[in-house]
Protein backbone atom coordinates (compact mmCIF):
# COMPACT_ATOMS: atom_id res chain seq x y z
CA UNK A 1 0.00 0.00 0.00
CA UNK A 2 3.02 2.13 0.64
CA UNK A 3 3.68 3.05 -2.98
CA UNK A 4 0.02 3.86 -3.55
CA UNK A 5 0.11 6.47 -0.82
CA UNK A 6 -2.41 9.29 -0.86
CA UNK A 7 -0.17 11.90 -2.51
CA UNK A 8 0.85 9.46 -5.26
CA UNK A 9 -2.77 8.64 -6.05
CA UNK A 10 -3.62 12.32 -5.95
CA UNK A 11 -0.97 13.17 -8.54
CA UNK A 12 -2.06 10.17 -10.64
CA UNK A 13 -5.71 11.20 -10.68
CA UNK A 14 -5.08 14.93 -11.01
CA UNK A 15 -1.71 15.19 -12.69
CA UNK A 16 -0.19 18.69 -12.65
CA UNK A 17 1.27 20.12 -15.82
CA UNK A 18 -0.23 17.53 -18.15
CA UNK A 19 -0.34 19.54 -21.34
CA UNK A 20 1.52 20.10 -24.55
CA UNK A 21 3.96 23.01 -24.48
CA UNK A 22 4.07 24.92 -27.73
CA UNK A 23 7.17 27.02 -27.15
CA UNK A 24 9.32 24.41 -25.40
CA UNK A 25 13.10 24.67 -25.54
CA UNK A 26 13.43 20.91 -25.42
CA UNK A 27 11.23 17.86 -25.54
CA UNK A 28 11.67 14.11 -25.59
CA UNK A 29 9.44 11.09 -26.05
CA UNK A 30 10.30 8.04 -23.97
CA UNK A 31 8.63 4.68 -24.60
CA UNK A 32 8.57 1.65 -22.42
CA UNK A 33 7.09 -1.00 -24.63
CA UNK A 34 7.18 -3.75 -22.08
CA UNK A 35 4.93 -1.74 -19.75
CA UNK A 36 2.99 0.05 -22.44
CA UNK A 37 4.11 3.46 -21.16
CA UNK A 38 4.50 6.39 -23.52
CA UNK A 39 5.59 9.75 -22.19
CA UNK A 40 6.58 13.00 -23.87
CA UNK A 41 8.09 15.76 -21.76
CA UNK A 42 8.55 19.46 -22.51
CA UNK A 43 11.04 21.79 -20.85
CA UNK A 44 11.41 25.55 -20.92
CA UNK A 45 14.71 27.04 -19.75
CA UNK A 46 15.79 30.45 -18.53
CA UNK A 47 19.51 30.31 -19.22
CA UNK A 48 20.70 27.30 -17.33
CA UNK A 49 17.69 27.11 -15.05
CA UNK A 50 14.50 25.13 -15.63
CA UNK A 51 11.55 27.50 -15.73
CA UNK A 52 8.71 25.19 -16.76
CA UNK A 53 7.99 21.50 -17.31
CA UNK A 54 4.98 19.76 -18.77
CA UNK A 55 4.20 16.31 -20.12
CA UNK A 56 1.84 14.29 -22.25
CA UNK A 57 1.18 10.60 -22.45
CA UNK A 58 0.06 7.52 -20.64
CA UNK A 59 1.46 5.31 -17.97
CA UNK A 60 0.79 3.61 -14.70
CA UNK A 61 0.09 5.46 -11.45
CA UNK A 62 3.75 5.43 -10.47
CA UNK A 63 5.05 6.81 -13.77
CA UNK A 64 2.35 9.49 -14.05
CA UNK A 65 2.58 10.58 -10.42
CA UNK A 66 6.37 10.78 -10.61
CA UNK A 67 6.48 12.99 -13.69
CA UNK A 68 3.67 15.12 -12.23
CA UNK A 69 5.65 15.67 -9.02
CA UNK A 70 8.85 16.29 -10.99
CA UNK A 71 7.21 18.91 -13.18
CA UNK A 72 6.49 20.93 -10.03
CA UNK A 73 9.60 20.20 -8.03
CA UNK A 74 12.24 20.71 -10.69
CA UNK A 75 11.33 24.27 -11.56
CA UNK A 76 14.23 26.46 -10.42
CA UNK A 77 16.78 23.64 -10.60
CA UNK A 78 19.71 23.82 -13.01
CA UNK A 79 20.30 21.51 -15.93
CA UNK A 80 23.29 19.99 -14.16
CA UNK A 81 21.18 19.26 -11.08
CA UNK A 82 18.58 17.50 -13.23
CA UNK A 83 21.24 15.47 -15.03
CA UNK A 84 22.70 14.33 -11.73
CA UNK A 85 19.41 12.94 -10.40
CA UNK A 86 18.73 9.22 -10.02
CA UNK A 87 16.46 6.74 -8.29
CA UNK A 88 17.37 7.67 -4.69
CA UNK A 89 16.42 11.30 -5.40
CA UNK A 90 13.04 10.13 -6.65
CA UNK A 91 12.47 8.04 -3.53
CA UNK A 92 13.13 11.13 -1.48
CA UNK A 93 10.87 13.37 -3.57
CA UNK A 94 8.04 10.87 -3.61
CA UNK A 95 8.46 9.90 0.00
CA UNK A 96 8.09 6.21 -0.80
CA UNK A 97 10.25 3.15 -1.24
CA UNK A 98 10.38 2.18 -4.89
CA UNK A 99 10.78 -1.56 -5.41
CA UNK A 100 13.02 -2.94 -8.12
CA UNK A 101 10.00 -4.03 -10.12
CA UNK A 102 8.63 -0.49 -10.21
CA UNK A 103 11.84 1.48 -10.62
CA UNK A 104 11.42 1.58 -14.41
CA UNK A 105 7.99 3.15 -13.91
CA UNK A 106 9.35 5.84 -11.62
CA UNK A 107 12.32 6.51 -13.86
CA UNK A 108 10.62 6.94 -17.23
CA UNK A 109 9.77 10.62 -16.66
CA UNK A 110 13.15 11.49 -15.19
CA UNK A 111 15.03 9.78 -18.04
CA UNK A 112 12.86 11.61 -20.58
CA UNK A 113 13.63 14.95 -18.93
CA UNK A 114 17.34 14.18 -18.80
CA UNK A 115 17.39 13.19 -22.47
CA UNK A 116 15.45 16.33 -23.36
CA UNK A 117 17.90 18.71 -21.68
CA UNK A 118 20.97 16.83 -22.81
CA UNK A 119 19.88 17.35 -26.41
CA UNK A 120 19.63 21.04 -25.54
CA UNK A 121 23.20 21.07 -24.41
CA UNK A 122 24.34 19.60 -27.71
CA UNK A 123 22.54 22.30 -29.64
CA UNK A 124 23.91 25.30 -27.78
CA UNK B 1 -13.30 -31.29 -6.17
CA UNK B 2 -9.95 -32.72 -5.05
CA UNK B 3 -7.59 -30.09 -3.68
CA UNK B 4 -4.52 -30.43 -5.91
CA UNK B 5 -2.95 -27.31 -4.42
CA UNK B 6 -1.53 -29.60 -1.73
CA UNK B 7 0.95 -30.98 -4.24
CA UNK B 8 2.73 -27.67 -4.64
CA UNK B 9 4.89 -26.38 -1.76
CA UNK B 10 4.92 -22.89 -3.28
CA UNK B 11 1.19 -22.56 -2.74
CA UNK B 12 1.61 -23.08 0.99
CA UNK B 13 3.28 -19.70 1.23
CA UNK B 14 1.14 -17.13 3.02
CA UNK B 15 0.93 -13.60 1.59
CA UNK B 16 -1.17 -10.87 3.16
CA UNK B 17 -2.81 -13.46 5.45
CA UNK B 18 -3.81 -15.36 2.38
CA UNK B 19 -2.44 -18.55 0.84
CA UNK B 20 -0.52 -17.65 -2.30
CA UNK B 21 -2.86 -17.55 -5.28
CA UNK B 22 -0.95 -18.34 -8.42
CA UNK B 23 -2.61 -17.08 -11.61
CA UNK B 24 0.58 -16.92 -13.67
CA UNK B 25 0.83 -20.49 -14.88
CA UNK B 26 1.41 -19.45 -18.48
CA UNK B 27 4.65 -17.73 -17.46
CA UNK B 28 5.86 -20.73 -15.50
CA UNK B 29 4.05 -23.36 -13.46
CA UNK B 30 4.66 -24.08 -9.79
CA UNK B 31 6.55 -27.33 -9.18
CA UNK B 32 5.00 -30.29 -7.40
CA UNK B 33 6.84 -31.85 -4.46
CA UNK B 34 7.54 -35.03 -6.46
CA UNK B 35 9.50 -33.05 -9.05
CA UNK B 36 11.46 -31.16 -6.40
CA UNK B 37 12.22 -34.49 -4.69
CA UNK B 38 13.45 -36.01 -7.95
CA UNK B 39 15.86 -33.13 -8.51
CA UNK B 40 17.05 -33.41 -4.90
CA UNK B 41 17.52 -37.16 -5.23
CA UNK B 42 19.61 -36.73 -8.32
CA UNK B 43 21.97 -34.39 -6.47
CA UNK B 44 21.89 -36.25 -3.17
CA UNK B 45 22.28 -39.77 -4.55
CA UNK B 46 23.13 -40.00 -8.24
CA UNK B 47 25.15 -36.91 -9.14
CA UNK B 48 27.20 -37.87 -12.21
CA UNK B 49 27.58 -36.89 -15.83
CA UNK B 50 25.61 -38.88 -18.39
CA UNK B 51 26.97 -41.16 -21.11
CA UNK B 52 30.43 -40.94 -19.61
CA UNK B 53 32.41 -43.05 -17.22
CA UNK B 54 32.18 -46.77 -16.49
CA UNK B 55 31.07 -46.43 -12.88
CA UNK B 56 27.76 -47.22 -11.27
CA UNK B 57 26.98 -43.60 -10.44
CA UNK B 58 27.31 -42.56 -14.08
CA UNK B 59 25.15 -45.50 -15.02
CA UNK B 60 22.41 -44.48 -12.57
CA UNK B 61 22.42 -40.91 -13.83
CA UNK B 62 22.35 -42.08 -17.44
CA UNK B 63 19.48 -44.46 -16.75
CA UNK B 64 17.44 -41.73 -15.04
CA UNK B 65 18.14 -39.32 -17.91
CA UNK B 66 17.26 -41.82 -20.62
CA UNK B 67 14.16 -42.96 -18.73
CA UNK B 68 13.03 -39.35 -18.76
CA UNK B 69 13.47 -39.30 -22.54
CA UNK B 70 11.31 -42.42 -22.78
CA UNK B 71 8.62 -40.76 -20.62
CA UNK B 72 8.58 -37.75 -22.92
CA UNK B 73 8.46 -39.89 -26.06
CA UNK B 74 5.52 -41.91 -24.71
CA UNK B 75 3.79 -38.74 -23.53
CA UNK B 76 3.60 -37.34 -27.08
CA UNK B 77 3.64 -40.57 -29.06
CA UNK B 78 7.11 -40.12 -30.55
CA UNK B 79 10.05 -42.46 -31.03
CA UNK B 80 12.85 -42.26 -28.47
CA UNK B 81 15.40 -40.94 -30.97
CA UNK B 82 13.05 -38.16 -32.07
CA UNK B 83 13.16 -36.53 -28.63
CA UNK B 84 15.99 -34.01 -28.23
CA UNK B 85 16.56 -32.43 -24.84
CA UNK B 86 17.20 -28.69 -25.22
CA UNK B 87 17.18 -25.72 -22.85
CA UNK B 88 13.54 -24.94 -23.67
CA UNK B 89 11.16 -23.76 -26.37
CA UNK B 90 13.41 -20.87 -27.30
CA UNK B 91 16.46 -23.11 -27.70
CA UNK B 92 14.45 -25.64 -29.71
CA UNK B 93 13.14 -23.08 -32.19
CA UNK B 94 16.58 -21.55 -32.59
CA UNK B 95 18.01 -25.01 -33.23
CA UNK B 96 15.51 -25.58 -36.05
CA UNK B 97 16.04 -22.10 -37.50
CA UNK B 98 19.81 -22.44 -37.50
CA UNK B 99 20.18 -26.08 -38.47
CA UNK B 100 17.19 -26.89 -40.65
CA UNK B 101 16.56 -23.29 -41.70
CA UNK B 102 20.05 -22.42 -42.85
CA UNK B 103 20.42 -25.73 -44.68
CA UNK B 104 17.06 -25.62 -46.43
CA UNK B 105 15.92 -22.03 -46.89
CA UNK B 106 17.22 -19.50 -49.35
CA UNK B 107 16.60 -15.88 -50.23
CA UNK B 108 12.97 -15.23 -51.12
CA UNK B 109 11.60 -18.39 -49.48
CA UNK B 110 8.50 -17.73 -47.40
CA UNK B 111 8.17 -18.62 -43.72
CA UNK B 112 4.64 -18.11 -42.39
CA UNK B 113 3.89 -17.43 -38.74
CA UNK B 114 0.63 -16.52 -37.08
CA UNK B 115 -0.06 -13.09 -35.63
CA UNK B 116 -0.40 -14.80 -32.25
CA UNK B 117 3.21 -15.96 -31.96
CA UNK B 118 5.37 -15.45 -28.91
CA UNK B 119 8.61 -13.56 -29.62
CA UNK B 120 10.39 -16.93 -29.31
CA UNK B 121 8.75 -17.94 -32.58
CA UNK B 122 9.30 -14.61 -34.32
CA UNK B 123 12.80 -13.39 -33.55
CA UNK B 124 14.73 -16.51 -34.73
CA UNK B 125 12.98 -16.13 -38.10
CA UNK B 126 13.69 -12.39 -38.18
CA UNK B 127 17.34 -13.27 -37.59
CA UNK B 128 17.18 -15.68 -40.53
CA UNK B 129 15.58 -12.93 -42.57
CA UNK B 130 18.56 -10.69 -41.81
CA UNK B 131 21.00 -13.45 -42.52
CA UNK B 132 19.67 -15.03 -45.71
CA UNK B 133 16.75 -12.90 -46.82
CA UNK B 134 13.77 -15.17 -46.21
CA UNK B 135 10.35 -13.51 -46.34
CA UNK B 136 8.07 -13.53 -43.28
CA UNK B 137 4.30 -13.61 -43.66
CA UNK B 138 1.70 -13.56 -40.89
CA UNK B 139 -1.58 -15.43 -40.71
CA UNK B 140 -4.10 -12.84 -39.51
CA UNK B 141 -6.22 -13.45 -36.45
CA UNK B 142 -9.95 -12.79 -36.15
CA UNK B 143 -11.31 -10.82 -33.19
CA UNK B 144 -12.39 -14.11 -31.57
CA UNK B 145 -8.79 -15.33 -31.65
CA UNK B 146 -9.16 -17.85 -34.50
CA UNK B 147 -7.07 -17.86 -37.68
CA UNK B 148 -8.50 -15.83 -40.51
CA UNK B 149 -9.44 -18.24 -43.30
CA UNK B 150 -8.88 -15.78 -46.12
CA UNK B 151 -5.45 -14.91 -44.83
CA UNK B 152 -4.61 -18.63 -44.60
CA UNK B 153 -5.70 -19.08 -48.21
CA UNK B 154 -3.45 -16.24 -49.30
CA UNK B 155 -0.50 -17.71 -47.49
CA UNK B 156 -1.04 -21.20 -48.89
CA UNK B 157 -1.26 -19.70 -52.37
CA UNK B 158 2.34 -18.51 -52.17
CA UNK B 159 4.52 -20.73 -54.32
CA UNK B 160 7.61 -20.06 -52.23
CA UNK B 161 6.03 -21.08 -48.93
CA UNK B 162 8.49 -23.47 -47.27
CA UNK B 163 7.74 -23.43 -43.56
CA UNK B 164 4.77 -22.83 -41.32
CA UNK B 165 5.83 -22.07 -37.74
CA UNK B 166 2.74 -21.69 -35.60
CA UNK B 167 1.57 -21.89 -32.06
CA UNK B 168 -0.74 -24.58 -30.76
CA UNK B 169 -2.23 -22.17 -28.22
CA UNK B 170 -1.84 -18.44 -27.78
CA UNK B 171 -0.24 -17.24 -24.56
CA UNK B 172 -2.29 -14.02 -24.88
CA UNK B 173 -5.63 -14.97 -26.43
CA UNK B 174 -5.95 -18.31 -24.66
CA UNK B 175 -7.10 -19.79 -27.95
CA UNK B 176 -6.25 -23.47 -28.52
CA UNK B 177 -5.96 -24.05 -32.25
CA UNK B 178 -7.11 -27.07 -34.18
CA UNK B 179 -3.95 -27.38 -36.25
CA UNK B 180 -4.85 -30.71 -37.87
CA UNK B 181 -6.44 -29.33 -41.05
CA UNK B 182 -3.71 -26.70 -41.42
CA UNK B 183 -0.91 -29.24 -41.08
CA UNK B 184 -2.62 -31.60 -43.56
CA UNK B 185 -2.93 -28.77 -46.03
CA UNK B 186 0.71 -27.81 -45.57
CA UNK B 187 1.82 -31.40 -46.05
CA UNK B 188 -0.10 -31.71 -49.30
CA UNK B 189 2.00 -28.80 -50.56
CA UNK B 190 5.29 -30.10 -49.18
CA UNK B 191 5.48 -27.30 -46.60
CA UNK B 192 7.29 -28.14 -43.34
CA UNK B 193 5.39 -27.43 -40.09
CA UNK B 194 6.83 -26.42 -36.75
CA UNK B 195 4.39 -26.32 -33.84
CA UNK B 196 5.10 -24.21 -30.75
CA UNK B 197 3.39 -26.28 -28.08
CA UNK B 198 4.78 -24.30 -25.10
CA UNK B 199 1.28 -23.38 -23.92
CA UNK B 200 -0.80 -26.02 -25.66
CA UNK B 201 0.91 -29.05 -24.15
CA UNK B 202 0.08 -28.09 -20.60
CA UNK B 203 -3.69 -28.16 -21.13
CA UNK B 204 -4.63 -30.96 -23.54
CA UNK B 205 -3.30 -34.39 -24.53
CA UNK B 206 -1.09 -34.30 -27.59
CA UNK B 207 0.05 -37.04 -29.95
CA UNK B 208 2.50 -36.32 -32.73
CA UNK B 209 1.19 -39.28 -34.72
CA UNK B 210 -2.22 -37.64 -34.90
CA UNK B 211 -1.19 -34.00 -35.16
CA UNK B 212 1.66 -35.01 -37.47
CA UNK B 213 3.89 -31.92 -37.31
CA UNK B 214 7.45 -32.05 -38.63
CA UNK B 215 8.79 -30.30 -35.54
CA UNK B 216 7.16 -29.69 -32.18
CA UNK B 217 8.72 -27.78 -29.30
CA UNK B 218 7.94 -27.06 -25.67
CA UNK B 219 9.48 -26.09 -22.32
CA UNK B 220 9.63 -28.11 -19.12
CA UNK B 221 9.06 -25.19 -16.76
CA UNK B 222 5.50 -24.53 -17.92
CA UNK B 223 4.76 -28.25 -17.52
CA UNK B 224 5.53 -28.54 -13.79
CA UNK B 225 9.21 -29.34 -14.44
CA UNK B 226 12.35 -27.29 -13.70
CA UNK B 227 13.43 -24.37 -15.88
CA UNK B 228 16.25 -24.77 -18.36
CA UNK B 229 15.03 -27.98 -19.96
CA UNK B 230 12.79 -28.38 -22.97
CA UNK B 231 12.06 -30.58 -25.93
CA UNK B 232 12.56 -30.57 -29.64
CA UNK B 233 10.57 -33.29 -31.32
CA UNK B 234 11.51 -33.79 -34.97
CA UNK B 235 10.47 -36.30 -37.55
CA UNK B 236 13.31 -38.79 -37.70
CA UNK B 237 14.17 -38.38 -41.41
CA UNK B 238 14.34 -34.60 -41.00
CA UNK B 239 16.56 -34.73 -37.92
CA UNK B 240 18.86 -37.21 -39.66
CA UNK B 241 19.24 -34.99 -42.69
CA UNK B 242 19.92 -31.84 -40.64
CA UNK B 243 23.46 -30.69 -39.91
CA UNK B 244 24.38 -30.70 -36.20
CA UNK B 245 23.91 -27.36 -34.42
CA UNK B 246 26.21 -26.91 -31.43
CA UNK B 247 29.48 -28.80 -31.51
CA UNK B 248 31.08 -30.38 -28.46
CA UNK B 249 31.45 -33.66 -26.66
CA UNK B 250 28.35 -35.79 -26.43
CA UNK B 251 27.26 -35.06 -29.99
CA UNK B 252 30.11 -36.83 -31.77
CA UNK B 253 30.92 -40.38 -32.84
CA UNK B 254 34.53 -39.60 -33.69
CA UNK B 255 36.79 -36.55 -33.70
CA UNK B 256 39.96 -36.39 -35.77
CA UNK B 257 42.39 -33.54 -36.21
CA UNK B 258 40.70 -32.22 -39.32
CA UNK B 259 37.21 -33.71 -39.22
CA UNK B 260 34.50 -35.21 -37.06
CA UNK B 261 31.58 -37.56 -37.40
CA UNK B 262 28.40 -36.64 -35.54
CA UNK B 263 26.73 -39.13 -33.25
CA UNK B 264 23.44 -40.83 -34.03
CA UNK B 265 20.13 -39.32 -32.94
CA UNK B 266 19.26 -38.07 -30.41
CA UNK B 267 22.84 -37.40 -29.18
CA UNK B 268 23.69 -35.58 -32.41
CA UNK B 269 21.81 -32.53 -31.16
CA UNK B 270 22.78 -32.75 -27.49
CA UNK B 271 26.21 -31.15 -27.34
CA UNK B 272 27.90 -30.78 -23.97
CA UNK B 273 26.62 -31.77 -20.55
CA UNK B 274 22.85 -31.50 -20.65
CA UNK B 275 20.49 -30.26 -17.94
CA UNK B 276 20.42 -33.70 -16.33
CA UNK B 277 18.34 -32.85 -13.26
CA UNK B 278 15.96 -30.83 -15.43
CA UNK B 279 15.37 -33.75 -17.76
CA UNK B 280 14.83 -36.09 -14.80
CA UNK B 281 12.41 -33.56 -13.33
CA UNK B 282 10.54 -33.36 -16.63
CA UNK B 283 10.15 -37.12 -16.69
CA UNK B 284 8.66 -37.04 -13.19
CA UNK B 285 6.42 -34.06 -14.05
CA UNK B 286 4.97 -36.10 -16.89
CA UNK B 287 4.26 -38.98 -14.50
CA UNK B 288 2.56 -36.47 -12.19
CA UNK B 289 0.31 -35.27 -15.04
CA UNK B 290 -0.47 -38.83 -16.12
CA UNK B 291 -1.43 -39.78 -12.60
CA UNK B 292 -3.97 -36.97 -12.41
CA UNK B 293 -5.09 -37.78 -15.93
CA UNK B 294 -6.08 -35.65 -18.90
CA UNK B 295 -9.79 -36.26 -18.41
CA UNK B 296 -9.61 -34.70 -14.97
CA UNK B 297 -7.35 -31.83 -16.07
CA UNK B 298 -9.43 -30.92 -19.13
CA UNK B 299 -12.75 -31.08 -17.29
CA UNK B 300 -11.53 -29.04 -14.32
CA UNK B 301 -10.06 -26.40 -16.58
CA UNK B 302 -13.34 -26.17 -18.48
CA UNK B 303 -15.21 -25.55 -15.24
CA UNK B 304 -12.68 -22.87 -14.27
CA UNK B 305 -12.83 -21.19 -17.70
CA UNK B 306 -16.61 -21.10 -17.81
CA UNK B 307 -16.82 -19.70 -14.30
CA UNK B 308 -14.18 -17.06 -14.98
CA UNK B 309 -15.89 -15.92 -18.20
CA UNK B 310 -19.22 -15.77 -16.37
CA UNK B 311 -17.90 -13.80 -13.40
CA UNK B 312 -15.82 -11.35 -15.37
CA UNK B 313 -18.97 -10.20 -17.17
CA UNK B 314 -20.00 -8.46 -13.94
CA UNK B 315 -17.08 -6.07 -14.30
CA UNK B 316 -17.99 -3.37 -16.78
CA UNK B 317 -14.44 -1.98 -16.86
CA UNK B 318 -12.90 -5.23 -18.08
CA UNK B 319 -12.73 -6.61 -21.61
CA UNK B 320 -11.16 -9.95 -22.53
CA UNK B 321 -9.01 -10.30 -25.65
CA UNK B 322 -10.16 -13.11 -27.92
CA UNK B 323 -13.30 -15.24 -27.95
CA UNK B 324 -14.92 -17.81 -25.69
CA UNK B 325 -14.91 -20.87 -27.96
CA UNK B 326 -11.89 -23.17 -27.71
CA UNK B 327 -10.41 -21.16 -24.88
CA UNK B 328 -7.95 -22.36 -22.30
CA UNK B 329 -8.20 -20.93 -18.75
CA UNK B 330 -5.96 -18.05 -19.83
CA UNK B 331 -7.33 -14.52 -20.00
CA UNK B 332 -5.72 -11.27 -21.08
CA UNK B 333 -7.76 -8.40 -19.69
CA UNK B 334 -7.98 -4.90 -21.09
CA UNK B 335 -8.79 -2.59 -18.18
CA UNK B 336 -10.58 0.67 -18.84
CA UNK B 337 -8.66 3.62 -17.35
CA UNK B 338 -6.47 1.36 -15.22
CA UNK B 339 -2.88 0.53 -15.96
CA UNK B 340 -2.23 -3.24 -15.79
CA UNK B 341 1.02 -2.69 -13.88
CA UNK B 342 -0.73 -0.91 -11.05
CA UNK B 343 -3.38 -3.59 -10.88
CA UNK B 344 -0.85 -6.45 -10.98
CA UNK B 345 1.19 -4.80 -8.23
CA UNK B 346 -1.86 -4.32 -6.02
CA UNK B 347 -3.12 -7.85 -6.71
CA UNK B 348 0.32 -9.00 -5.58
CA UNK B 349 -0.22 -7.21 -2.28
CA UNK B 350 -3.31 -9.38 -1.87
CA UNK B 351 -1.33 -12.55 -2.60
CA UNK B 352 -2.49 -12.95 -6.19
CA UNK B 353 0.27 -13.49 -8.74
CA UNK B 354 -0.55 -12.31 -12.28
CA UNK B 355 1.38 -10.82 -15.14
CA UNK B 356 1.07 -7.41 -16.82
CA UNK B 357 2.54 -6.19 -20.07
CA UNK B 358 2.63 -7.52 -23.62
CA UNK B 359 3.62 -11.08 -22.60
CA UNK B 360 6.33 -11.31 -25.27
CA UNK B 361 3.74 -10.83 -28.00
CA UNK B 362 4.20 -7.25 -29.15
CA UNK B 363 2.96 -7.71 -32.74
CA UNK B 364 -0.26 -9.21 -31.35
CA UNK B 365 -0.81 -6.33 -28.90
CA UNK B 366 -0.12 -3.83 -31.69
CA UNK B 367 -2.65 -5.63 -33.83
CA UNK B 368 -5.33 -5.34 -31.15
CA UNK B 369 -4.15 -1.78 -30.46
CA UNK B 370 -3.63 -2.24 -26.76
CA UNK B 371 -0.36 -1.28 -25.09
CA UNK B 372 -0.55 -3.78 -22.29
CA UNK B 373 -2.91 -6.26 -20.70
CA UNK B 374 -3.33 -7.98 -17.36
CA UNK B 375 -3.05 -11.74 -17.76
CA UNK B 376 -4.61 -14.29 -15.46
CA UNK B 377 -3.52 -17.78 -16.50
CA UNK B 378 -4.99 -20.66 -14.54
CA UNK B 379 -4.23 -24.33 -14.29
CA UNK B 380 -6.24 -27.40 -13.26
CA UNK B 381 -5.28 -27.02 -9.56
CA UNK B 382 -6.80 -23.52 -9.24
CA UNK B 383 -10.26 -23.14 -7.69
CA UNK B 384 -13.54 -21.30 -8.07
CA UNK B 385 -12.93 -19.56 -4.72
CA UNK B 386 -9.71 -18.17 -6.12
CA UNK B 387 -11.60 -16.73 -9.08
CA UNK B 388 -14.06 -15.07 -6.67
CA UNK B 389 -11.21 -13.57 -4.68
CA UNK B 390 -9.59 -12.33 -7.91
CA UNK B 391 -12.80 -10.68 -9.13
CA UNK B 392 -13.47 -9.02 -5.76
CA UNK B 393 -9.91 -7.80 -5.57
CA UNK B 394 -10.18 -6.26 -9.05
CA UNK B 395 -13.25 -4.34 -7.89
CA UNK B 396 -11.52 -3.09 -4.76
CA UNK B 397 -8.41 -2.04 -6.66
CA UNK B 398 -10.46 -0.09 -9.15
CA UNK B 399 -12.10 1.79 -6.30
CA UNK B 400 -8.76 2.44 -4.64
CA UNK B 401 -7.06 3.74 -7.77
CA UNK B 402 -9.93 5.90 -8.88
CA UNK B 403 -11.15 7.46 -5.66
C1 LIG C 1 3.63 -19.77 -26.83
C2 LIG C 1 5.01 -19.63 -26.24
N1 LIG C 1 6.08 -19.89 -27.00
C3 LIG C 1 7.33 -19.80 -26.51
C4 LIG C 1 7.57 -19.41 -25.21
C5 LIG C 1 9.00 -19.29 -24.74
O1 LIG C 1 9.30 -20.29 -23.84
P1 LIG C 1 10.71 -20.32 -23.08
O2 LIG C 1 10.92 -18.96 -22.51
O3 LIG C 1 10.52 -21.37 -22.05
O4 LIG C 1 11.75 -20.68 -24.09
C6 LIG C 1 6.49 -19.14 -24.38
C7 LIG C 1 6.72 -18.73 -22.98
O5 LIG C 1 6.35 -17.71 -22.48
C8 LIG C 1 5.18 -19.22 -24.91
O6 LIG C 1 4.11 -18.93 -24.15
Amino acid sequence: MDIYARNILDHYQRPRCRRRMTAADASFRELNRSCGDDMTVFVKMKGDVISEISFEGNGCAISVATISILSEELVGKTRAELLAMDLPDLQELLGINISMRRSKCALIGLRALQKAVSSLENKS
Amino acid sequence: MINYRENFPLLKRICADHPLQYFDNAATSPKPQVVIDAVNDYYNLHNANVHRGPNFLAEEATTLYEDARLSVSEFIGAKREEIIFTAGTTASINLVARSWGEANLKKGDVVALSRAEHHANIVPWLQLKEKIGIVLEYIEINADGTFNAESLNKIFAQSKLRLLAITLASNVLGQYYDLNPIIKRAQSLGVICLVDAAQGITHRPLNVKELDPDFLVFSGHKLFAPAGVGILYGRRELLEAMPPFLGSGGMIAEVLEQSYTPAELPDKFEAGTPNIEGAIGLGVAIKFIKKIGWTEIVSREKVLSDYFLEKIKDLDFVKILGGEEGRLPLFSLVLKDLHPHDVADLLGERGIIVRAGHHCAQPLHDYFQVAATLRASLSFYNSLEEIDYFINSLKEIKTLLQS
